[in-house]
């Protein structure tokens, strides 16, 4: 048997168990079969480990550079290293698409595990579900994106090797893997709402499990998508990191609707109001990540990110079109099943923050969307060819985002309930002193327009309500006379939530600032250097010292070297570079960066003309920069901390 | 309730004026993607707008001085030909007779005004196609060459 050929059956083992167990799923919520249910979990495992095999068959075909199959004879060459070797797996359409089912049947099979023994009645419809878009991946991996074909003789004893932009930046091995479990990760959610929906239940458990499973995806997809700006910072060289790309907004859209999400589960958990439309965010969601990929996937943007043009796009369009309508019919059945169990009693509230930072970032998704989606539908109907520019993005989204990184502080500052008007005063009085203070501060370093300015007033207050939230639970039990370090240990296990959320907020609250102030104060000089000449940005000098070929097996590397010096001072040098794959023909530049806390110098080379001892340069002074990927680890750290599955549940103590 | 009734009253009149807001800034901002010939047939619509420009470098056009980094060229599309000016260093593949798309306006005397250049790439950022031959000699041919 050919490698190609098993891994074809695997695939189809694993279409034949998602297919199964979508018709036992239904039939199973029908009957409410207990027996039933465990068939439809154990075909969740089924078609896992059927894609967990097919994977990993693939990456030993990539290691073991076996050119009958397909996928490695299209991005599997004699010169590519081992580590770039299994990385290639999703460096192209069909194998990205096989990374795609093993993610999916992961988190399906995690979720299966994880529930085995609770919600018999939401759980067959729930599987049922996670069945249904199994089926989709694995008929796309079955069928048209399959990359277990035979390739036809004579079968090459080399490749060409994967995408040159895989080889040039580690960031961009971590980059893709990240935005799947993100992206795949939201099927887990949607299910899990699809389910309480045919039930007509969704109760307040099951609420807390769903926002459980959203958490994980949301985290991934956060890290994403910095991950995702981080290498267009450091490989592209334009002195960027968005460029609201319609790729980018495609990622960036599910994570709009699923923070909606994280924050209105809220106040379902808390206030039973709001079902019907916490449901309504995961649909949302999950079809966003669906439309994210057929745009990813289809070719049909001019974009750093277009792969392929390939037929799979309207594939993906299709199963758009079928979980919309098939949505849209089972809310309009079921939603008025979901009765609302509580009320917002007042305006000065926290629920009713809640409600006010749904509808931003309901306002921010539409304006993201509009303008990804208009030059599709412009040339559809018009036959035009146009694109959305930046200004409009800009225009739309700095009020709407700094209202809601305001909101963020407003919120948890607020009691649920009802506020009492000195409660609200001294919970807010100190936040917005540091929130002021921090206005005063940047100030007095330059920052005088408006936008940045309300950013720095914006994001300190919210970052010290997050702070003020951490400490409050810790000195009420000092108050209570525990000793300091049994106070913060007690306040962080009980609360650990709590300080997830927190922690995420002020993560929030530091990439907010550093995004304003980054792109408000940018100073770039373009020139041309001869051997020996500088030029001055900033605090900061570079001169041009020469340029040195470096040849490896896989590129080839013009290296310009400058000498940098800050405030007069030598800083080293840095090395901005022009490769060459092997296999491509396009130079692709590597910018040189140096980060420090309060700004990059960021130099990248246009054009090297080694014999006559020339190079054009772009130089940036980026400010703040930084602060966005140390923004990215304290997310990833609070979702972690909020994330976490608890062993057991813990005991709980006598309410005081 | 008269309470719920005020409170969706508010969300028509914020949505609407997102609406408006949206689509009213959409229009400032739209960038055509034009090659040399229908940038001529739009006459008067093209002064202003945002435009990229899309089109081959023609031969014997490039002019660049490195003093000023002034740059000018004249990108053709087979039938009409216009020409560009702009500041800055042109990209390492910039050349004679490459396909390049510029990001400008175009000025009342009929030149465009670039404010950004992109190569073509032809297969960049794309996995080769179906049937492609790898091209595997390049590197080592391009290192021979210089």
């Amino acid at each position: 048997m050919t490698i190609a050929l098993l891994g074809r059956l695997l695939v189809l083992a694993a279409l034949g168990a998602a297919a199964a167990g979508a018709v036992v799923g239904i039939a199973a919520g029908r009957s409410r079969s207990e027996a039933g249910l465990r068939l439809a979990r154990r075909l969740v495992y089924a078609f896992s480990v059927a894609l967990i095999g097919a994977n990993l068959l693939m990456v030993y075909a990539l290691l073991a550079k076996e050119y009958s199959v397909s996928y490695v004879a299209q991005v599997g060459g004699n010169a590519v290293p081992a580590r770039i070797a299994i990385v290639s797996l999703w460096s192209s359409l069909e194998g990205s698409i096989l990374f795609w089912g093993l993610v999916l049947g992961c988190y399906c099979a995690a979720f299966a595990w994880r529930t085995r023994d609770k919600f018999t009645d939401v759980m067959p419809w729930t599987l049922a579900t996670v069945h249904l878009v199994a089926v989709f991946f694995a008929f796309l991996i079955a069928g048209p994106a399959n990359p277990f074909l035979d390739t036809p003789a004579p079968i090459p004893t080399d490749g060409p090797g994967p995408n040159a932009l895989l080889q040039n930046h580690l960031l961009m091995i971590v980059h893709p893997p990240m935005l799947y479990l993100g992206y795949v990760g939201m099927t887990v959610p949607f299910a899990m709402g699809v389910g309480a929906l045919v039930e007509g239940r969704l109760g307040a458990a099951w609420m807390k499990a769903t926002r459980t499973w959203m958490l994980a995806p949301w985290g991934f997809l956060s890290v994403g998508i910095i991950l995702g700006g981080w290498w267009a910072y450091e490989v592209l060289g334009w002195g960027g990191y968005w460029a609201w790309d319609p790729v980018e907004n495609a990622s960036f859209l599910p994570w709009l609707t699923a923070t909606a999400f994280l924050h209105a589960a809220m106040l379902r958990e808390r206030r039973g109001i709001l079902k019907g439309w916490t449901i309504v965010l995961l649909i949302a969601t999950f079809s966003l990540t669906i439309l994210g990929t057929f745009m990813t996937r289809s070719g049909v943007f001019n974009s750093v990110h277009s792969f392929t043009q390939s037929a799979i796009g309207p594939t993906f369009l299709v199963f758009l079109a079928i979980v919309l309508v098939a949505s849209t019919i089972l809310l309009a059945m079921r939603v008025h099943l979901l009765e609302a169990e509580g009320e917002i009693r007042s305006a000065a509230s926290r629920e009713s923050m809640f409600v006010l930072n749904n509808l931003f970032f309901v306002a921010f998704t539409f304006t993201v969307l509009v303008g990804t989606v208009f030059p599709l539908l412009a040339e559809a109907v018009r036959g035009v060819k146009v694109s959305v520019g930046g200004p409009f993005f800009n225009r739309m989204s700095v009020p709407i985002g700094v209202s809601i990184v305001f909101l963020m502080g407003v919120g948890p500052a607020l009691p649920w309930g009802r506020a009492k008007r000195d409660e609200v005063l001294t919970a807010l009085a100190v936040p917005v002193g540091v929130g002021v203070l921090l206005t005063g501060l940047g100030a007095a370093l330059g920052v005088r327009s408006f936008w940045p300015a309300v950013t720095l007033f914006a994001g300190g207050f919210a970052g010290a309500v997050s702070l003020r939230d951490m400490a409050v639970p810790v000195r009420l039990r000092l108050t209570k006379g525990e000793a300091v370090g049994d106070a913060v240990v007690r306040a962080f296990v009980r609360g650990r939530r709590r300080y997830g959320g927190q922690i995420v907020h002020l993560g929030i609250a530091m990439i907010a600032i550093a995004i304003a102030i980054s792109q408000s104060y940018q100073l770039s000089e373009e020139t041309i250097l001869e051997q020996g000449q500088a030029v001055g940005i900033g605090d900061w000098t570079v001169q041009y010292e020469g340029t040195r070929e470096e040849v490896t097996p896989n590129r080839r590397s013009t290296i310009a070297t400058f000498g940098i010096a800050r405030n007069g001072a030598p800083a080293g040098t840095l090395e901005p570079r022009m490769n060459v794959f092997r296999g491509s023909m396009q130079p692709i530049g590597t910018p040189g960066v140096r980060s420090t806390l309060t700004e990059d110098l960021y130099l990248s080379v246009m054009n090297i003309d080694s014999e006559a001892g020339v190079v054009g340069l772009r130089a940036f002074v980026n400010p703040l920069v930084y602060w966005i990927w140390s923004g990215m680890f304290v997310i990833a750290l609070g979702c972690l901390v909020a994330a976490w599955p608890s062993r057991a549940a813990a005991p709980r103590e006598a309410p005081a | 309730m008269p309470d719920k009734r005020w409170i969706l009253g508010m969300i028509a009149v914020a949505a609407t004026a997102l609406g408006v807001l949206a689509f009213g800034s959409l229009g400032d901002n739209l960038v055509y993607y034009w090659n040399p010939t229908e940038l001529i047939a739009a006459g008067d619509k093209a002064y202003g707008a945002t435009i990229r420009l899309g089109g081959m470098v023609q031969a014997d056009s490039v002019e660049f001085d490195n003093k000023s980094t002034d740059l000018a060229f004249t990108v053709g599309d087979g039938t009409t030909t216009v020409r560009v000016e702009g500041k800055g260093m042109p990209p390492q593949m910039f050349r004679e007779g490459i396909g390049v798309i510029v990001e400008g306006t175009l000025r009342k005397d009929g030149v465009f005004e670039s404010r950004e250049l992109l190569v073509k790439h032809s297969n960049e950022y794309q996995a080769p196609e179906d049937g492609e031959k790898p091209d595997l000699d390049t590197l080592d041919g391009e290192a021979d060459a210089k």
